[in-house]
C-alpha cells in the first residue's frame, strides 16, 4: 500500500518538474519572438526606448500597424519617423523578389532532383554506383568552400546582379537527390514492370506512379530548400547591388545598419518577414517535424 | 524489338540524369576544382594585372596571416563552447518533450520555431536585447538587486562571443532536439522496463540505456554542430562584422573579405582549401565513428 502511494506520488512530483521545465523552456524560447513582434507593435519610438528594458516592452501604449505601413494621419506623413516600412523603402519588392527566387528553387529543385534520383535508383546502368558515390561524396562539400570560385565563375558568366544567380545553382543539391533515392529504391521491382508492360513509358511512370508515392519526401525536401533559401544570406550579400533583385535577409541587414536606428520599423520588419514563415509552420507542423528527423539521416 | 526497347529505356535514363548532373557539374563540381587550380594564381574578380600562377604563395601567405588564425581559433572557441553546451540542452529538451504528458506538442512547437525564424532575423532581435538600456542588462540587474554593472554586450570585446553563442544556441537547439526526440522514440521500451524489475534508478536508466542507445544520434549531433560552427558568418555579419578588435572574427567572414570585399579571389581559394580540409577531416571522424558502431 505504501509503495502504492510514494509511488503514485514520484509520478505527481515528475509531473509538475516536467511541467515547470517545460514552460521555462517555452519562455526562453518564445520570448525574443513576443518581443519583437509588440515592439513592432509600438508606434511611439520614444515608448520603445524608455521600455526596452522592463518587462512593460511586452505591452505597447498605443497598438498599431503604424511602423510597418506607415501613419497618413500624422502631421507631417513623409517625415521619416511616420512613413513606416513601407514607405521607408521599397518592401514589397524584397518579399518579391524572395518568394519568387524561393519558389523558383524550391519547385525546380524537386523536380530535377528528383529525376535524378529516380533515374538513378531506378534504371539499371554501368556506372550506377559510381554516380551514387558521387553524390554521397558531393554532400560533403559545403557551401562555403565552393562560394568564392562560384563568385568569380558567375561574374565571368555576367550572371551579377540577377534572378538566375540567386536560383539555378541552388536548385539541383546532392542531398536532397540522396533523400529522394533512399526513397525511391524502396520500390519493388513489380512496379514499374506492370506499366511497362501496361505500354507506359517511363515519364508516365515516374510523374504518375513514382511522385504520388514520394508525397512525404516531397514534402520534407520542400521545407528544408525553402528555409535554407529564405534565410540565405552570404550568397545574395555577394551577388546582389542594386535593389532590384536584392531578397530579404540582404535588404534587412541593409536597413539595421542605417542610424539613427528606429526599432519600431526594425521589428515590423522583421516580424513581416517572420510572421508568415511562422504560420506556415504552425500549418504544416507534422512535415517540419519530419524534414527536421529526415536530415538525421545523413 | 527489343533493341527499341532498350534504346528507349537509354534515352529515358538520360532524360532524367542530364539535367541534374549538368548543374552539379558546373556549379558544385566545377567551382570545387577550381578553387584548388585558383589557389596557386592571383586571380582577382577585376583586375588589368594578367592572371599569373604564383605556386604556392597563396599558402605561405596564408600562413602567416595573423587575422585568419584569429578566425579560426574564433571557430574553435566556438565549437567546444556551443557544440557540447547546444547538445545538452537538445537533449535534456526532447527527454522533458518524450515524457507521456498533455499538450506536450505544443511545447515541442514552440521549442522549434527559432530554428524556422532567418538568422538574420534572429541577430537583429538579439542585438535589440543585448542593448544596454535592454532587457538583459535590467534582467541582470534585477536578478543581482542592482550590483550589475550595465553592459554594452557587443561593443565589448569580452562580451561580444559569449552573446553571439548564446544567442546561436537558443536559435539550433530546436532543430537538435528533433533529432533526439527522432532517437529516444526508437529505443526499445523494453529495456526501461528490465531495468525497473533489476531496480534501477532513473538516473542509472538514463546512464545505462538512454546514453549508449543514442550513440548515433549524439555522434551524428555533435559532428554536425560542429561543421556548422566553422560556418559561422551570418550572425556575425549582422551583429558585430567580426569585432570589437577582432573578437568575433570567424574564418568565413575572413573568406569574405579577402575573396569579395577585396576581391583576392586566388588567396580566398587557397583558404577555402585548408577549410574544405578541415571539414572533410571532421567528416571522416563522423564516418569512422558511426562504422564501428555499426560493426559492434
Amino acid at each position: 500500500m505504501t509503495t502504492q502511494r510514494s509511488f503514485k506520488r514520484v509520478k505527481i512530483i515528475d509531473k509538475t518538474v516536467g511541467y515547470i521545465l517545460l514552460i521555462l523552456l517555452a519562455l526562453f524560447f518564445l520570448f525574443p519572438l513576443i518581443y519583437m513582434i509588440t515592439t513592432s507593435l509600438n508606434s511611439d519610438e520614444r515608448d520603445i526606448v524608455s521600455k526596452m528594458g522592463s518587462i512593460e516592452a511586452f505591452i505597447p501604449t498605443e497598438v498599431s500597424l503604424k511602423n510597418y505601413f506607415g501613419d497618413p494621419n500624422a502631421e507631417d506623413p513623409n517625415l521619416t519617423t511616420n512613413k513606416g516600412v513601407t514607405g521607408r523603402m521599397n518592401f514589397g519588392r524584397f518579399m518579391f523578389n524572395s518568394v519568387f527566387i524561393v519558389t523558383c528553387t524550391v519547385l525546380g529543385g524537386l523536380l530535377i532532383n528528383s529525376m535524378l534520383a529516380f533515374g538513378l535508383a531506378r534504371f539499371n546502368f554501368k556506372g550506377r554506383v559510381f554516380f551514387v558515390s558521387l553524390i554521397v561524396a558531393l554532400m560533403i562539400i559545403p557551401f562555403e568552400a565552393i562560394a568564392i570560385p562560384l563568385l568569380w565563375l558567375v561574374n565571368s558568366l555576367g550572371w551579377m546582379d540577377s534572378y538566375q544567380v540567386q536560383i539555378i545553382p541552388f536548385m539541383a543539391n546532392p542531398f536532397y537527390i540522396f533523400l529522394f533515392y533512399q526513397f525511391f529504391i524502396q520500390f519493388p521491382k513489380a512496379l514499374e514492370e506492370a506499366a511497362l508492360i501496361d505500354g507506359a513509358g517511363w515519364f508516365k511512370i515516374y510523374w504518375k506512379v513514382a511522385l504520388p508515392l514520394s508525397k512525404p519526401i516531397m514534402s520534407s525536401v520542400a521545407i528544408l530548400h525553402f528555409l535554407m533559401q529564405w534565410g540565405f544570406f552570404l550568397w545574395p550579400l555577394m551577388v546582389t547591388r542594386g535593389e532590384e533583385f536584392r531578397p530579404l535577409p540582404v535588404a534587412m541587414q541593409q536597413f539595421f545598419g542605417q542610424y539613427p536606428r528606429d526599432w519600431g520599423d526594425i521589428m515590423a520588419f522583421t516580424s513581416m518577414m517572420t510572421i508568415p514563415v511562422l504560420i506556415l509552420f504552425i500549418i504544416l507542423q507534422g512535415q517540419f517535424v519530419n524534414s527536421a528527423k529526415s536530415s538525421g539521416i545523413k | 524489338m527489343v533493341t527499341a526497347l532498350v534504346k528507349k529505356r537509354r534515352k529515358a535514363l538520360f532524360v532524367f540524369i542530364l539535367p541534374g548532373l549538368i548543374l552539379l557539374t558546373i556549379f558544385i563540381i566545377l567551382p570545387f576544382f577550381m578553387s584548388f587550380g585558383l589557389s596557386f594564381t592571383n586571380q582577382r574578380i577585376l583586375s588589368r594585372i594578367p592572371t599569373k600562377f604564383i605556386g604556392l604563395r597563396n599558402y605561405e601567405r596564408l600562413f602567416r596571416d595573423d587575422l585568419f588564425f584569429t578566425g579560426l581559433k574564433n571557430n574553435m572557441v566556438f565549437a567546444l563552447i556551443v557544440v557540447p553546451l547546444q547538445t545538452m540542452l537538445a537533449l535534456g529538451m526532447a527527454m522533458v518533450v518524450n515524457k507521456n504528458l498533455k499538450g506536450v506538442k505544443i511545447f515541442r512547437t514552440a521549442y522549434f520555431m527559432p530554428t524556422v525564424t532567418t538568422m538574420v532575423v534572429v541577430s537583429v532581435v538579439w542585438s535589440f536585447m543585448y542593448n544596454p538600456q535592454g532587457i538583459i542588462n535590467n534582467f541582470m540587474q534585477s536578478i543581482t538587486f542592482g550590483q550589475w554593472e550595465t553592459i554594452d554586450f557587443l561593443k565589448n570585446s569580452k562580451w561580444a562571443f559569449p552573446s553571439i553563442m548564446l544567442m546561436s544556441i537558443w536559435q539550433g537547439a530546436g532543430f537538435q532536439m528533433l533529432i533526439f526526440l527522432a532517437g529516444l522514440q526508437e529505443i526499445p521500451k523494453m529495456l526501461y522496463e528490465a531495468a525497473i524489475i533489476d531496480g534501477a534508478n532513473k538516473w542509472k536508466q538514463f546512464l545505462h540505456i538512454t546514453l549508449p542507445q543514442l550513440r548515433n544520434t549524439t555522434a551524428f549531433v555533435l559532428i554536425s554542430t560542429t561543421i556548422l560552427s566553422l560556418k559561422l558568418f551570418d550572425q556575425i555579419k549582422v551583429m558585430t562584422n567580426g569585432g570589437p578588435s577582432n573578437s568575433t572574427y570567424t574564418v568565413i567572414l575572413h573568406l569574405y573579405n579577402s575573396g569579395f570585399t577585396k576581391q583576392k579571389v586566388g588567396y580566398a581559394s587557397a583558404m577555402t582549401v585548408v577549410f574544405f580540409l578541415i571539414v572533410l577531416a571532421i567528416s571522416i571522424l563522423q564516418r569512422s565513428v558511426l562504422k564501428e558502431q555499426r560493426e559492434v
